[in-house]
């Protein structure tokens, strides 16, 4: 049996994904805007933290993953590897610019201020300039050799500050509140926190579903940059060969 | 709802930007495709 080639990056699993994704954001709105209790204390606010919560691990999945395919380019030097942290560090570039905005957002009714340079806030304005470095650095013109070497160096130092991102609340005196559903007992409404997990599984299928476009994507990329140097290649020769018979009459 | 501003804000730009990085990743994904031979892009 032949398969025919996609015209684009979707594919059997891609489509099941993005169904799955659809229904998982249009069951989470109902859950997040509608049927979920409002806070007793911080009012209809805490609607944000079904958005905000999940943005801010996708934001750690994607780091992690970068740092890993930066890892296991260095040891294999196979494309995949790098090509799935650069996909990653994408995704984290946009989830740690979601955590930003919607931390904001929240923080304007529930402090009182958008913006206080809190240790959390501080580390995460860090971990988002760094990965914009990292997309910066891979968009600076080199082989692709130097750039994978280059950026998987680069990717492996997310991990250290994601990890000061996320223990910032414990290390430092901070206005940010503590981890809530790491506890044990979680002291939140079950609504509430049934509301957070469904959230936190639907930004998983989303986060699957963008992932393996934007891999498929950057894995075009490399093939249309290969075609492009063979057929540069081709062209160099047939005028070296052209000007080695016209010296020789 | 209380706060309504601040949370149909932050659910649009979520939604919103979700969606943007969707729709460039599609379309770059198509434009790409149609320059790369068929043998190298199967995705099984």
């Amino acid at each position: 049996m032949t398969t025919i080639a996609p015209a684009g990056t979707g594919s059997r699993a891609t489509l099941v994904l993005g169904w799955l994704s659809l229904a998982g954001v249009a069951a989470l709105a109902a859950l997040g805007l509608w049927w979920s209790p409002a806070d007793v204390v911080q009012g209809d606010s805490v609607r944000l933290m079904y958005v905000h919560v999940p943005s801010a691990i996708l934001m750690y999945a994607g780091c992690s993953l970068c740092a890993l395919g930066s890892l296991m380019w260095l040891r294999k030097r196979t494309d995949g590897w790098d090509t799935l942290a650069q996909a990653s560090a994408e995704l984290a570039t946009l989830f740690a610019a979601l955590t930003l905005v919607t931390g904001m957002l929240w923080g304007r009714p529930t402090w009182g201020a958008y913006w206080t340079w809190d240790a959390r806030l501080t580390s995460t304005t860090l971990l988002f300039l760094l990965l914009v470095g990292y997309l910066a650095l891979r968009s600076v013109p080199a082989s692709a050799d130097t750039r994978a070497r280059r950026s998987a160096v680069l990717g492996l130092l997310l991990v250290p500050n994601a990890m000061i991102v996320h223990y910032s609340v414990d290390w430092w005196n901070t206005l940010h509140q503590d981890a809530t559903v790491a506890k044990l007992d979680p002291t939140i409404d079950d609504l509430m926190l049934f509301t957070l997990f469904a959230g936190m599984v639907v930004g998983g299928v989303v986060f699957s579903w963008l992932l393996t476009h934007r891999f498929r994507v950057a894995w075009l990329q490399r093939q249309v940059d290969e075609v492009s140097l063979d057929r540069a290649i081709v062209e160099r020769r047939a005028e070296a060969d052209l000007a080695g018979h016209g010296s020789t009459r | 709802m209380t706060h309504a501003a601040y949370v149909l804000t932050g659910w649009g730009v979520v939604a919103g930007s979700v969606a943007l990085f969707t729709w460039r990743t599609l379309r770059r994904g198509r434009t790409l495709s149609r320059l790369v031979p068929e043998e190298r892009r199967r995705w099984g």
